[in-house]
């Protein structure tokens, strides 16, 4: 491949190029846009690695386990919008990269996957690190392709490209014996390539569009349920949420993977809905006469109990995938489309409603604000223990004015980070919302870093979280990717324990993390800065340093051990029976312990 | 700390022995009083490897039933083939299989043969053995029932027979008694009347 194999991708001789597949593989990866794949040598990839020797478009980079790739992939793919891509050998390699992929096809992050298998006349042999990844990835992989032909190669990357990033993103495997990588095909151009029946609609019906405003002008309690699928459609999108919730005033509330996608500073924003959602957005989505939801999924964190949810609304739903609709809870007024064209088709006709006198919004807005002023965020301050709301809420005030993004793990500093830290932009917060991926955080912020050098990346983690992937500190310092980790360490698998105590009799069972180890010194074995603090007085200047270091840095920072994450909706509970503080033993029934 | 009110709705029943009978969460959405029906879905599928393996795996993923599978390429220049499923569930769970299958890559098409009063047909093989008076009478109500014999023995016949599944379960039923040995079946096929093609 020479320098100009860019323009060569446009010309009509391009058809007849013969190349080895290895090549095609790192061409094609070019000609998509892909500037940095993140992944891990092994036997049966040594023909791509080859390639990725001999050519500098693509960036690799090297990871220390292949879920660590996964998860990288998905950050850079959540901080950019555009497609990540990981890179895994054969058997063990694809293995460890399931539980990456898993968490994509939730949270429809768009990723392409590549493995490397089992020359193809030992397919079927229990060959050395032989494994059927396309049967075990099929029921986690939007789509996935074993490739028996190198001729076939370029075209289905390309495809994987599309399918991939097309309707609602996920993960696509593409599985590639070694033979088929040394042996020489014909490559192909992006150009034309369109997949032979998967055709997602985007565009929304205008029929349906009516029907929607025609219910939005008659609420007198409307609220705006949005979710990550409005983060997904790209800016446009965020922006289109906006200029909608600009024009009819109603208030708008988001699902954990929506955040962002409406500014946290903005008069209309409700907080955060679900489970330790606000008080005022759970108590709108129950009371409301109107429901708008645009990308969400009426996940079970969001709705709590099925039959007690927003009993007495109408409800929209705009979902690029058909399959989300009607899914969990019944709708009115199905809408299938892109969320961002849908709100803008919305908005336009909005204008142009008659009769354009709508209910007056000022008794809900009153009463919003009653919800409000409970202040379910409210918790006890301490001068001898560091709060871990305390930590999040001073980690945002000191790092308001920069270029930051936030990833985090899985738990309890999850929740306090979705709950105290406030974006005003999409692409700025990424987290396992539906996989619920403990060891997510860490690798997503390098994938972030790399995508955004000059950008301050923090993790928010846990003392038990961040130890499931930890080594990709090594891969952080190795690339001079200088995230921070910011670990919330409590000694606890903190939301096992409040779990414990809440539901299981206080039986406190594995869930202290028992020799736990020294992080400062952690960072320093890996060749990091290591920061502790346990003192409320030195946090600031703490969390300054650890801005101020132009290295990966773990900052150990020993919060109250004991606290618990509130508010909360009690697993089989309904969104008006939200707990705002104290708790005791028997309120959740029976029945909610048998939830997950 | 202060806490709501927590205002009970009166349709919810106490929850006995830990299990709530009225759905709560969507993990048990499936205790509806809503009733089952059976229903049967044709699928258009691009003819790749694995495309089977997709329908069957997200049956068997969410929890759904299929009574009888059928599947053969139909054109083999568009390499597309016909996946004919009899499945059964509520309405809302068959609405909801409907767009799964329609959410696979490879699926370019899902017909509700049932609903649209499409045409189905399965076809059977079934093996008897007698003598005697048994052996006449097997022979006689093949013939009501237009089956074939495709094979026969001193002591044996099988017989080839076509038609809507109900008819063969009637057909085997009649055989049982006259020395039923063995069946197999096709599953159901279907195919949509008038002029128009599926695909």
């Amino acid at each position: 491949m020479d320098g100009n194999s860019a323009m060569d991708a446009k010309t009509p001789a391009d058809a007849t190029e013969i190349m080895t597949g290895a090549e095609i593989v790192l061409r094609a990866l070019a000609d998509q846009g892909v500037d940095t794949i993140f992944g891990y040598p092994g036997g049966a990839v040594l023909p791509i690695y080859d390639a990725i020797y001999a050519q500098q478009r693509v960036r690799h980079i090297l990871v220390r386990h292949e879920q660590g790739a996964g998860h990288m992939a998905e950050g850079y793919a959540r901080s950019t919008g555009k497609c990540g891509v990981a890179l895994a050998t054969s058997g063990p390699g694809a293995t460890n990269m399931v539980t990456p992929i898993a968490d994509a096809l939730m949270d429809s992050i768009p990723m392409v996957v590549i493995t490397g298998q089992v020359p193809t006349h030992l397919i079927g042999s229990d060959a050395f690190q032989e494994a059927d990844t396309v049967g075990i990835t099929r029921a986690c992989t939007k789509h996935n392709y074993l490739v028996r032909d190198v001729n076939d190669l370029a075209r289905i990357i390309h495809e994987a490209f599309y399918i991939a990033t097309h309707g609602r993103p996920g993960p696509v495997v593409i599985d590639i014996p070694k033979n088929v990588q040394f042996a020489k095909g014909r490559y192909i151009g992006p150009d034309a390539i369109e997949h032979r029946t998967y055709r997602p609609r985007t565009e929304p019906v205008s029929g349906r569009i009516e029907e929607a405003v025609a219910l939005m002008a008659r609420a007198e309690r409307p609220v705006i349920y949005s979710g990550g699928g409005v983060i997904n459609s790209g800016p446009k999108a965020a922006k289109a949420l906006r200029a909608l919730a600009k024009a009819t005033g109603f208030p708008v509330t988001s699902t954990l993977m929506g955040l962002g996608a409406f500014p946290a500073s903005d008069k209309q924003w409700l907080g955060m809905v679900g489970m330790h959602g606000s008080f005022e957005s759970n108590n709108a989505m129950h009371d409301c006469d109107v429901m708008l939801c645009i990308g969400a999924r009426f996940d079970d964190r969001v709705t709590g109990r099925l039959d007690a949810f927003s009993p007495r609304s109408r409800k929209i739903h705009i979902d690029v995938d058909p399959s989300s609709i009607n899914k969990n809870v019944r709708v009115d007024v199905p809408i299938v489309a892109d969320a961002g064209k849908a709100m803008e088709a919305l908005t336009e006709t909005w204008a142009k409603r008659s009769p354009r006198r709508t209910p007056d919004l000022a008794p809900w807005w009153e009463q919003i604000d009653q919800w409000r002023a409970r202040k379910s965020f409210a918790y006890p301050a301490s001068k001898a223990v560091i709060k871990p709301q305390h930590a999040i809420e001073r980690l945002y005030a000191l790092t308001r004015d920069r270029d930051v993004y936030i990833t985090t793990e899985v738990g309890q500093h999850q929740m306090w980070a979705a709950q105290f830290f406030h974006f005003d932009e999409p692409n700025r917060w990424m987290t396992s919302g539906g996989l619920g991926t403990m060891g997510y955080g860490l690798p997503a912020a390098v994938g972030v870093q790399a995508a955004h050098p000059k950008s301050l990346v923090i993790d928010i983690a846990g003392d038990a979280s961040v130890q499931m992937t930890m080594q990709e500190m090594s891969t952080a310092v190795q690339h001079e990717l200088p995230v921070k980790i910011f670990i919330l360490n409590n000694s606890w698998m903190g939301m096992v324990r409040q779990w414990q105590q809440l539901l299981h009799g206080e039986r406190y069972s594995h869930s202290y993390s028992d020799s736990l180890p020294d992080f400062v010194k952690l960072a320093e074995a890996y060749g990091g800065h290591g920061v502790m603090c346990e003192d409320p007085a030195q946090l600031d200047a703490a969390i300054m340093e650890m801005i101020d270091t132009p290295r990966p840095v773990l900052f150990d920072c020993r919060v109250e051990k004991a606290e618990n994450c509130f508010p909360m909706i009690p697993s089989g509970a309904a969104h008006n029976e939200m707990i705002l503080g104290k708790i005791t033993g028997d309120e959740i029934g029976d029945a909610g312990k048998m939830l997950v | 700390m202060t806490r709501t009110p927590r205002t009970r709705t009166a349709a919810r029943p106490g929850a006995r022995n830990g299990v709530r009978e009225d759905p709560a969460s969507a993990y048990d959405m499936t205790q509806t009083e809503e009733a089952v029906e059976r229903r049967t879905l044709a699928c258009i599928v691009d003819n790749e490897p694995g495309v089977l393996g997709r329908v069957v795996g997200l049956f068997s993923a969410r929890g759904y039933n299929i009574e009888s599978l059928t599947v053969a390429e139909i054109d083999r220049n568009a390499r597309q083939s016909r996946i004919t499923i009899v499945t059964s569930g509520t309405n809302h769970v068959l609405e909801q299989i409907e767009q799964q299958l329609l959410r696979l890559v490879p699926v370019a098409k899902v017909i509700d043969v049932t609903q649209s009063g499409g045409i189905e047909r399965e076809l059977a093989l079934v093996k008897v053995a007698g003598t005697g008076e048994k052996r006449v009478e097997a022979l006689r109500i093949a013939e009501i029932f237009r089956a074939r014999v495709i094979d026969t023995t001193n002591e044996s016949f099988i017989f080839e027979v076509t038609g809507a599944s109900a008819k063969i379960d009637q057909f085997i039923e009649l055989m049982r008694p006259l020395g039923l040995v063995e069946v197999s079946r096709t599953g159901v096929l279907s195919i949509q009347r008038g002029k128009e093609k599926a695909g």
